[in-house]
């Protein structure tokens, strides 16, 4: 007896979540499996539509403008505008206030822990106060035993980038006696619970302690830009507070992994699956696939060391790329390892890069390419499978580092793949 | 600008960094110029095996002999850059028992400890080499670490008085009347301890005596002083596993070949290596069948070692000599010995000697021989005493093992750190406030990049051969950033974000030898972090681009502040300032 399902979600990314949501408004019967941790804690937590064209044209004013102009085979070509805008809309209802920026068709401009600028389409709450393309004068404050930012550089160096206003940075000693290599995580519980710390002989709340440290060095600034550890449960809270204590726009200034925006975001989308009713099942990966008639017929889960499995009309890959292991390779060649889907890729393996770090990579773009209803097509450019669609990552034909387009085009192809799956049960 | 020394030594590699300290403990006044920042050339591209001689007890005893004796004196001198690991010759079912055996005499011949271990034995020792090995013959090969032993022999070396100039290439040899008087260096790149001069200003160094130690690049000295020196640039790759196969030293037992031997190198194995003779020491093909090559090998002697992880490969060039004459038509049966070129003797050139070829072991020994000719030539009577006095670091480890607790260390970092430092750790751990761990893989404080950084100004890479951060699995992608961001303040942000550039740039370019599997994933995710949480590949900033602010998201409350703060507040040109 297999667990049967209508449609079937492999992977439980960006979008993964997307095309689960997709084919659960379309009033499929909805199960989304994955494996390992999403790669959604390696994010930054902001959602990229467009911010350059694939020939480096950029930063992009209007990302739905230049998706429009996206060539053949380019999953947002792929999946289509309409798509995409749909897409979108889907990501604020689920997120409703925990993100920003859907207001307007432009990007933002948002300041990088790096203090490099970087337009994106939504961000989270957190962070809107900080966007470099809203006028304010700008703090920046570092943590002297966090390596991730450094607030005097940062500031220096987005001022290097020309915003019209004026930065400054300060590093300081967090309050309370962290170890040198506290996890974000533990700053932010501490916020969270505003747990009382010892400072200069004495104890106050933490929130307290650091306002107080941050006030020296406050000097007339509109808004102070932290590293993002401002709470995880009571994040909202735990800005208002130290906003009204300092009397400026509190934000933080997303990160590299692990992220807490990026987990926060992944929390949410998660409870609002939950929430609509999508089964999910995490940790058990797929070992085995059978088929019948040119289409999936079942696939067999790994439930540490039993196997379970899964059957469903319509399946969707959204297994990630490169980083998520959902593209794979050895020194012989470029695999899909879950379906085995075709991945177009040069035969000599020198041909898989260039020589700078930022040139234009053939792995970049390396994943499985799809007809316009999101079928993995065979070297032939026929469906693998006629029940089987792809999304995010996994796709190929597109550079998602360079673009700026990752998070876009998971949501995008996979709230369009789950319509479509969710559409023909 | 012009400056005089006693002896200037033209090469910061192993023979240069040690002819310099042998010199300056003689009381030469010496200087030391380098073209990049130090083990630029050969040194800081080798294997980093110490050799017991071992590996020349059939081909050159000469060279064998020599190899064990300055094997024993680096154990002593050098204890802090040493891993006495052992090594093993190896011996595979079609490998000759004749060669075995002869192996094995030679090494006895040649006072080298040998002992033949059965293939039971051998699997105890190194519980990965293959099922089907005949037998090995074990000897006290061991691993050193070329950049820290080149870093102390230049710290030896300023420590006595002398000069160290990195950055400074050679570019001309000053002649008159015939005769070498020194040479003129020109400083480049970028700001801070890596210049003493002006960037890009001239310095004419005379000297009494110039030493050309350029390693590859000693003919290009000649062919400045107008003397030819023939030498035969050969190239052979390493590639760079991520963890550690063996714990010892495996070499192939059978006579000279391409991929046969495995060095384990701190948390690393290194492979190597290939044999080719290459037209220019800089640049040459990096090709996919040496890799390859080392994986499809190798693995006969350690079968995992095919299913492993391979974070890099580099490429070094081997400064062979060839005498006049000699009309050698395979490089690789170009002889390893070194040679001292008088050229005074050679070609009626007064004021300068080369040396060149020989072998990273016996760096010391050939150290020890030009300073002793160079000594003779000046007229200075003085004793080599290298190899008697440790170098800095060496001193006196055994006391660290206590003090580590006081500079808060978490082992095995603590470990680590002290291994890297050895008796400098009290003197750079011990600093205020936190001192997090920068490099995850390789365990690297902050506290010991800030040293490095005192060391070296703003080459991050020169920083990562002092302390290795940025050379594991991840190779650079989570810290060549927060390294950069160490040299703010001293130096302002335009110099650590290129700085930034420049190291993950190099880390990079080894990276891309070894793209498939873990390390491609892995290379994926270091773009992703880079271009896309950074935006460091079309950072407005890096590109100089005027970016118009105002034709973004203001944000859901800006157009109410802009109508009432007035045009004038925002810039609308995308200008500076509105400027």
């Amino acid at each position: 007896m297999a667990i049967e399902d209508d449609v079937l979600v492999i992977g439980g990314g960006l979008a993964g979540i997307a095309a689960a949501v997709g084919a659960h408004e379309q009033g499929a019967r909805v199960r989304l499996v994955s494996h390992k941790q999403s790669t959604m804690r390696q994010a930054s937590g902001l959602i990229d539509l467009l911010g350059y064209t694939p020939n480096g044209d950029g930063p992009v004013v209007d990302p739905f403008e230049a998706i429009e102009e996206l060539p053949e085979g380019h999953p947002y070509e792929r999946a289509g505008l309409d798509a995409v805008r749909a897409a979108m809309d889907m990501f604020d209802d689920a997120t409703g206030e925990m993100y920003a920026g859907s207001h307007t068709d432009k990007n933002a401009l948002v300041p990088t822990h790096g203090g490099a600028i970087k337009p994106t389409a939504r961000y989270p709450d957190s962070a809107a106060p900080g966007i470099a393309s809203a006028h304010g004068d700008t703090l920046f404050v570092g943590f002297d035993s966090m390596i991730e930012f450094d607030a005097p550089v940062a500031a220096d160096h987005l001022a290097a980038t020309g915003v019209p206003y004026e930065t400054d940075g300060a590093t300081i000693e967090f309050p309370g006696n962290l170890r040198d290599d506290a996890k974000v995580t533990r700053f932010a519980h501490l916020l969270d619970r505003d747990d009382e710390v010892a400072v200069d002989g004495t104890t106050m709340p933490v929130r307290t302690a650091l306002a107080e440290r941050v006030k020296e060095h406050i000097d007339g600034h509109d808004r102070v830009g932290f590293p993002a550890v401002l709470g995880d449960d009571n994040a909202a809270e735990v800005r208002a507070e130290l906003a009204d204590k300092l009397g400026a726009s509190v934000f933080e200034v997303p990160m590299g992994p692990p992220s807490l925006p990026g987990l926060r975001l992944e929390d949410r989308l998660y409870e609002y699956l939950h929430e609509i009713g999508v089964r999910v099942s995490t940790g058990n990966p797929i070992v085995d696939v059978e088929q019948a008639n040119g289409e999936i017929d079942r696939v067999v889960g790994d439930h540490t060391g039993r196997e379970v499995p899964y059957k469903a009309q319509q399946y969707i890959l959204a297994t990630g790329g490169l980083v998520g292991k959902g593209i794979d390779s050895d020194r012989e060649g470029v695999y899909e390892p879950v379906f085995d889907c075709h991945v177009p890729h040069p035969a000599d393996r020198y041909d898989w890069f260039e020589d700078g770090a930022f040139d234009d990579h053939e792995f970049a773009r390396f994943g499985v390419p799809v007809d316009t209803e999101l079928r993995p097509l065979d070297a032939d450019n026929v469906p693998e499978f006629e029940n089987l669609r792809a999304a995010g990552s996994v796709l190929g034909g597109y550079d998602f580092p360079s673009e700026k387009s990752g998070s876009g085009v998971s949501l995008a192809t996979g709230y369009a793949a789950g319509e479509l799956a969710g559409d023909r049960v | 600008m012009e400056s005089s020394t006693g002896v200037l030594v033209i090469g910061g590699g192993s023979t240069g960094t040690g002819i310099a300290r042998d010199l300056a403990m003689r009381g030469v006044d010496v200087t030391l110029v380098e073209k990049g920042n130090l083990t630029h050339g050969t040194t800081g591209r080798m294997h980093g095996l110490l050799h017991s001689g071992g590996r020349y007890a059939v081909s050159d005893q000469e060279s064998a002999k020599e190899c064990i004796i300055e094997n024993r004196v680096l154990r002593d001198i050098a204890s802090h850059c040493v891993e006495m690991t052992g090594g093993l010759f190896v011996q595979r079912p079609q490998d000759s028992d004749e060669y075995f055996q002869k192996k094995l005499e030679g090494c006895r011949e040649c006072d080298i400890p040998a002992e033949v271990l059965s293939p039971e034995e051998a699997r105890e020792v190194e519980p990965y080499l293959a099922e089907d090995i005949e037998r090995a013959i074990k000897v006290p090969d061991g691993a050193i670490d070329p950049f820290r032993l080149c870093v102390a022999n230049a710290v030896s070396t300023e420590n006595h008085g002398g000069r160290i100039e990195t950055h400074a290439p050679v570019t001309d040899v000053l002649l008159e009347d015939g005769e070498v008087v020194g040479v003129e260096v020109t400083h480049e790149s970028g700001p801070g301890k890596r210049v003493h001069g002006k960037e890009g200003q001239k310095e004419k160094i005379y000297a009494d005596h110039v030493v050309n130690a350029a390693g590859a690049w000693t003919g290009r000295i000649g062919d400045m002083a107008g003397v030819d020196i023939e030498v035969r640039p050969s190239k052979g790759v390493m590639t760079v596993m991520n963890a550690r196969q063996v714990d010892t030293v495996i070499n192939r037992c059978k006579p000279k070949g391409d991929a046969d031997i495995i060095v384990p190198h701190e948390t690393a194995a290194i492979l190597g290596t290939t044999d080719e003779e290459v037209e220019d020491p800089e640049d040459y093909a990096e090709e996919q069948w040496e890799v390859d090559l080392m994986i499809e090998e190798l693995k006969e002697l350690v079968p995992i070692l095919d299913e492993s992880r391979t974070l890099r490969s580099f490429w070094g060039v081997r400064p062979l000599y060839e005498p006049p004459d000699t009309g050698t038509e395979d490089a690789t049966d170009i002889t390893r010995q070194f040679f001292l070129l008088d050229h005074e003797d050679r070609d009626d050139l007064t004021g300068m000697t080369t040396i060149v070829g020989g072998k990273f072991t016996t760096y010391r020994m050939m150290a020890e021989q030009l300073s002793d000719h160079v000594c003779e030539r000046l007229g200075i009577d003085a004793e080599c005493r290298t190899a008697e006095v440790p170098l800095p670091g060496s001193e006196n480890t055994e006391v660290l093992d206590d003090a580590m607790d006081r500079f808060g260390l978490r082992s095995p970092i603590a470990r680590r750190s002290k291994q890297r430092l050895g008796s400098r750790a009290e003197e750079v751990l011990d600093v205020d406030g936190p001192n997090p761990v920068v490099c995850q893989c390789e365990g690297v404080t902050r506290a010991e990049l800030e040293d490095a950084i005192d060391q070296s100004g703003t080459d991050l890479n020169a920083v990562r051969l002092r302390t290795r951060a940025s050379m594991g699995n991840c190779q650079g992608g989570f810290c060549s950033r927060a390294m950069a961001d160490l040299l703010h303040p001293e130096y302002e942000e335009a110099i650590a974000r290129e700085a930034y550039d420049e190291l993950f740039q190099e880390r990079w370019k080894g990276e891309r030898h070894a793209l498939w599997g873990e390390q491609l994933s892995q290379a994926m995710l270091n773009y992703a972090l880079h271009a896309t949480t950074l935006n460091a590949d079309a950072d407005p900033a890096r590109l100089g681009q005027d970016v118009d602010f105002a034709a973004f998201d203001g944000g859901e409350f800006d157009s109410v502040e802009r109508t009432e703060r007035g045009a004038d507040a925002v810039a609308t040109d995308g200008g500076h300032d509105g400027n």
